[in-house]
């Protein structure tokens, strides 16, 4: 089906339905129930589900296929925020051209980045694409403030010089990105009892994006030019020896995957249009190889699962305030629930980077495949066969 | 001219705290071939040091001021601290102002301690483990330790003076014939600077002439020959980890007065530090110094206005520009090795 | 396996989905047949609180958080009332917002617009929010405000100082009650005047970033009116933590005062790197040399330690004020806690106050409604003064504070005393003053 083997196309279509039904999946929760604080069905974190995925998909084209660990990817993903709000700003609220110039334009910036830092290897490349990433933020965020907005970031303002369609709306309100008349922030609900689920137009455009970009993926990963990139990755002079140059291979690589960010960056924009310059510190860039990690490096479904479990606790566990908390243990004896309370408070809420740091070490020290691993190793334990990946799930990058 | 020379002043200054820091990662990185991003952390470890130590220095106990309310109506209470009642007022106030320095007899063995309980506990498991593994769990590490200070000391800054008898600063200017206050330069600064001499000279006299050092430095060219020779190189390494572990944690105990440390200046530090490292030549001692020096004087020159007036923004970036350029033109850092993490 | 048949269902699922987005386009969880967003449906109403919970200005986050919990406790008519006794409105009654006890959620904004935009969502989503409020700096607030203002939720900015908030990045949705940048140096100038003299030569550092942009200008344009000259001004990277090489140059330049347009962690290092410098030990041009910080905070003076001590800037509030709202303030908020609260904590307790107010005032929880109530709305007894919610930009106009570093404080907490209050004229700008200008309200958004 669709040019994909078997095993393939089943992968494509399990997680075109769990991204379908994703509005049911996340809300298992009714509502008003103390555990309806789990709930991550909402349009927000579901976008961002599907956009960091994408950003994932595209950065492990790179690092699962060539090894090369690039330290400085969401400077891409700024890039193309940029550009889709400047499009925004200047062309008009639709989202196709904002989100095709973010790809374009990230795309040039990758050229260009990708063309001198792959001139070295190793920790050498990670800390060039690290230097020109700090390099943008930095710029970005102070003396490019003209462009950029700076630290307050790159808004929409009434006054913006817009060629298709109005500067306001007939409201005096600035207008919402939309495709063709149907914007990105629309939902409608679906009430069942005490359930209440919501469906997003932005969330499902970018689903659907996110479904193609997959899609492509696996082409990338099935394709001979795929083949190449794993040479490289296990074993760049012999591959030089057979009379191969591999830097086309690999720089087509770094753009592929800097297209996928600038596409991740233009989605955002377009789902929220406004870009920041922390979007590219390095920390942001530290992110991405943490979702990659964290779900199985050179797997296919392993950087959109590492991506959803790092925004979950970002926007989840960081919202559980000792209140809350208290609240769930009302039913202990109070010096009880105090305890209990003590003890779990320094992970939750303000402490969620602490829980994130703990998660990620005992992923990296466990499960070097990361979840997609895990998951295996659990099928392993029932017998069952192995539904994904077997090969590929084994990595050695070659940092 | 005495601009410049003020900032070759201020980058040798800046540079001592980078070489320190990028010395350590080095020798863990020479000798235990791990690439370890936790080290920003151990530099803030022993900040934090200096900070308990000073706390605990002026542990104290209240005692009521008659006459006086607080904020809230209540009687006012002065804290005094326990080492007034055994010292006496004197003594026990300066021993509170030399708390920093005193931290550094505080932070030696706790150091040592985190270091080897480090390798013992974490690192060692990753020696047959891919550099990218090791970068991903000294990253996660690095997240916890710093959570886990944050948790205790919270997010600001905490104040951590330098003795009485180093502030104020040096004239530096009037000494070598300039006019006065042309050239001065904090008498701390200068402080931190002979110190980070002190320990880079040490380190390097440590590993050149003792037995222990040479040891540790054919380890470093040739592990296995090494072993095979009936050495046991594993415990040396363990020793070389808690000695590391050590000149960060020293390097940031000094630097207290300088900067009120916060739960993240290990972060702020490390992705300098390692751009230093590289540039140095990864596996190099001599090439770590060096680069530390080298960007902390072309940072200092940077930031004089003159040069940002031709080119703005260029104090935002000059780090990473001269990385890229030296990376380029000398593919493996200032002094590195062939065939050291190219693969 | 029967993936066949998943994937028709699958298809035919999220056709019917799409279809049903198209008929009824509505944004969010709103009930809305009321028609704003997240009008409030039980008996209780929710509040969202945005602050700071992680990195470097989570103290200021937690600080704000209080001041919300305890806004939220006088609200529902527990605790001693607070503010509320001397507020001179008299409208909110104990019993939570129109009779809806109050409850909140918080986020935690990182301090980045992206993660800040993505907690105020989720709390305008999720747990249907009507109003956002909090924040400890301007870029956080500029953002959110923006997302609200989309949203069709009220945005009561916390601690944010830069004049684009109510300047060129204003919106009809967001409300200031801190100062800004205008203010500082209006404030600042006079009494710098009197205590330093008129002919001094002025060295600017300045955060490389729109907040720092907008304070050295400010107090560039008030201190050059009385005749200060700046000699230089140096932008420095926000990401700078040792600003020695920028402090060095200073006593060469011939300069005789060095302004510090920093903040937070910026403003803890860089003034304890000048005074570590000894420049305050230093005579330049017969005059002794001085160091001023446009926009003091008492928890960030804490971290400079003893260096603030007899250094000028401009506070919002500060608790030693005697007047019956800020000591009823610092009484229930200094019982509760065991401390006296920072201004960060003021200025969001004030803020929920005033929003709930304006809420009880207007008979409505809808944003137009809100704005109403709230532009052109004039107030005491809040720890400021009299006090207007400007209708032409959203700002607050009140007295401003101009403190100093306490020589000798008598606690951790007593850091800064007050050198004069400025009154509110001093620092009355036009709504179409050049240093805001840009930008326009547009009209209030109710939502869906």
């Amino acid at each position: 089906m669709f040019g994909l083997d078997k095993k393939d196309a089943s992968l494509l279509l399990i997680v075109a339905a769990l991204v379908a039904f994703a509005p049911f999946l996340l809300n298992p929760f009714p509502e008003g129930s103390a555990m309806a604080q789990f709930n991550a069905g909402y349009p927000d974190l579901m976008q961002r589900f599907v956009i960091f995925g994408i950003f994932a998909i595209g950065f492990n084209i790179l690092f699962g296929l060539t090894g090369y660990l690039s330290f400085g990817h969401a400077a891409f993903l700024g890039v193309g925020s940029y550009a889709a709000v400047w499009m925004f700003k200047l062309l008009s609220m639709n989202v196709l051209p904002a989100i095709i110039l973010a790809v374009i334009t990230s795309g040039i910036f990758a050229l260009v980045i990708g063309y001198v830092s792959l001139r070295r290897s190793g920790i050498y490349f990670s800390i060039l694409t690290l230097a020109f990433a700090q390099m943008s933020f930095a710029l970005a965020y102070s003396v490019l403030t003209p462009i950029t907005g700076g630290e307050t970031g790159l808004q929409l303002a009434l006054d913006d010089p817009r060629i298709f369609g109005s500067a306001t709306t007939a409201e005096g309100n600035i207008p919402v990105p939309g495709l063709f008349g149907l914007e990105m922030r629309d939902s409608s609900e679906l009430v069942l009892g005490n359930w209440v689920f919501t469906f997003n137009v932005g969330y499902y455009f970018a689903a659907i994006v996110m479904l193609l970009s997959f899609y492509l993926a696996i082409r990338i990963f099935r394709s001979p030019f795929g083949m190449m990139l794993r040479a490289v990755k296990s074993n760049q002079q012999r591959l030089n020896y057979t009379g191969l140059n591999p830097r086309p291979y690999t720089l087509a690589a770094f753009v592929i995957s800097g297209m996928y960010a600038g596409l991740a960056g233009g989605l955002m924009a377009s789902m929220d249009p406004l870009a920041g310059a922390e979007r590219m510190f390095w920390t942001a860039s530290g992110e991405v190889v943490l979702m990659t990690i964290l779900g199985g490096v050179g797997t296919l479904i392993g950087p959109v699962l590492g991506a959803g479990m790092i925004k979950y606790m970002e926007n989840i566990i960081s919202k559980i305030n000792s209140d809350i908390l208290h609240g769930w243990f009302a039913f202990l004896p109070d010096g009880l629930e105090d305890l209990v309370v003590t003890m779990i408070y320094p992970f939750i809420g303000k402490g969620w980077h602490l829980t994130l740091g703990i998660v990620f070490m005992l992923v990296v020290i466990f499960l070097p495949g990361g979840l997609v691993e895990g998951g295996q190793r659990v099928a392993k334990l029932f017998g069952r066969k192995k539904t994904d990946e077997p090969k590929s799930a084994k990595t050695e990058p070659a940092e | 001219m005495d601009a410049i020379i003020l900032q070759i002043l201020n980058g040798l200054d800046k540079g001592s705290a980078y070489a320190l820091i990028a010395l350590g990662l080095t020798l863990i990185f020479g000798t235990l071939g791990v690439v370890n991003f936790a080290h920003g952390a151990l530099f803030m470890i022993g900040a934090f040091c200096a900070v308990t130590l000073s706390r605990l220095l002026s542990l104290s106990h209240e005692v009521a001021i008659p006459g006086q309310t607080d904020f809230l109506g209540n009687p006012a209470t002065r804290d005094v601290p326990y080492v007034f009642d055994i010292f006496g007022e004197t003594v026990g106030a300066s021993i509170i102002d030399w708390a920093v320095p005193l931290s550094i007899l505080f932070a030696i063995p706790i150091m040592i301690l985190v270091g080897v309980v480090m390798e013992r506990g974490l690192i060692k498991h990753f020696y047959k483990r891919p550099h990218a593994d090791q970068i991903l769990v000294t990253f996660g590490l690095a997240i916890v330790l710093q959570e886990i200070i944050k948790y205790y000391y919270g997010a600001n800054p905490i104040p951590t003076p330098a003795p009485a008898a180093f502030t104020g600063s040096f004239d530096f200017g009037a000494v070598i014939g300039f006019d006065p206050n042309t050239i001065i330069y904090p008498y701390w600064r200068l402080v931190y600077f002979a110190f980070a001499a002190v320990i880079i000279g040490a380190v390097f006299a440590f590993l050149q002439f003792t037995t222990f050092g040479m040891v540790v430095r054919a380890g470093m060219a040739d592990r296995e020959t090494v072993g095979l020779l009936g050495i046991n190189i594993d415990k040396r390494f363990t020793i070389m980890f808690g000695l590391a572990a050590a000149v960060a944690g020293l390097a940031g105990v000094m630097y207290t007065p300088i900067n009120s440390p916060n739960y993240h200046m290990g972060m702020d530090f490390l992705v300098l530090s390692f751009v230093v490292v590289v540039v140095g030549g990864m596996g190099s001692l001599p090439g770590a110094v060096l680069a530390g020096f080298l960007l902390g004087i072309l940072e200092s020159f940077a930031s004089m206005r003159e040069v940002i007036d031709i080119i703005p923004g260029i104090n935002q970036v000059i780090i990473y520009l001269v990385a890229i350029v030296i990376l380029l033109t000398r593919p493996r850092g200032l002094m590195g090795r062939k065939g050291v993490m190219e693969d | 396996m029967s993936k066949g048949n998943l994937t028709r269902r699958g298809v035919l699922k999220t056709g019917a989905v799409a279809g049903a987005g198209l008929a009824l386009p509505t944004y969010l969880s709103a009930a809305s047949h009321e028609g704003f967003t997240n009008a409030p449906t039980g008996s209780t109403v929710t509040l969202g609180f945005n602050v700071p919970q992680s990195g470097p200005y989570a103290d200021e986050g937690a600080d704000e958080l209080r001041a919300y919990e305890l806004a939220v406790e006088h609200l529902n008519g527990e605790g001693d009332g607070g503010m509320l006794n001397t507020f001179s409105s008299k409208a909110l009654q104990g019993n939570g917002i129109l009779g809806k006890k109050v409850e909140y959620v918080t986020g935690d904004t990182q301090t980045k617009s992206d993660a800040a935009r993505a907690s105020a969502k989720s709390m305008i989503e999720k747990d249907g929010a009507v109003m956002i409020t909090g924040g400890s700096s301007s870029g956080v607030a500029v953002a959110v405000q923006a997302l609200c203002q989309e949203a069709g939720v009220i945005f009561m900015a916390g601690l944010t100082h830069s004049n684009d908030t109510t300047g060129k990045d204003k919106r009809a949705n967001g409300f200031r009650h801190f100062f800004n940048s205008y203010m500082s140096g209006a404030a600042l100038a006079p009494v710098l005047a009197a205590n330093y003299g008129t002919d001094r030569k002025a060295y600017h550092l300045t955060a490389d970033y729109n907040w720092g942009y907008t304070t050295e200008e400010a107090i560039r344009s008030s201190t050059e009116a009385m005749g200060w000259e700046t000699i230089a001004a140096v932008k420095t990277p926000l990401t700078q933590t040792d600003f020695s090489s920028y402090i060095a140059p200073v006593l060469q330049s011939g300069a005789d005062t060095l302004v510090l347009n920093h903040y937070g962690g910026n403003m803890v290092n860089s003034l304890t790197n000048a005074v570590q410098f000894g420049l305050r030990d230093k005579q330049v041009n017969g005059k002794d040399f001085q160091i001023i910080v446009p926009l003091y905070s008492r928890l960030m003076a804490k971290g400079a330690g003893a260096n603030v001590k007899g250094i000028f800037g401009s506070t919002n509030w500060h608790w030693s004020l005697q007047d019956e709202g800020s000591k009823a303030f610092v009484q229930s908020f200094g019982t509760k806690y065991g401390f006296p609260p920072s201004q960060a904590a003021h200025t969001c307790y004030v803020q929920a106050l005033l929003y709930a107010d304006a809420v009880e005032r207007a008979g409505s929880f809808a944003p137009c409604a809100v704005v109403e109530a709230l532009e052109g709305f004039e107030f005491d007894g809040m720890g400021n003064g009299k006090t207007l919610y400007r209708a032409d930009d959203h700002q607050c106009f009140k007295d401003v504070l101009v403190v100093k570093g306490k020589e000798n404080p008598s606690s951790e907490f007593d850091l800064l005393e007050i050198v004069e209050v400025t009154p509110v004229e001093q620092v009355t700008y036009a709504p179409d003053h050049p240093q805001f200008a840009g930008g326009a309200l547009g009209s209030c958004n109710n939502g869906a």
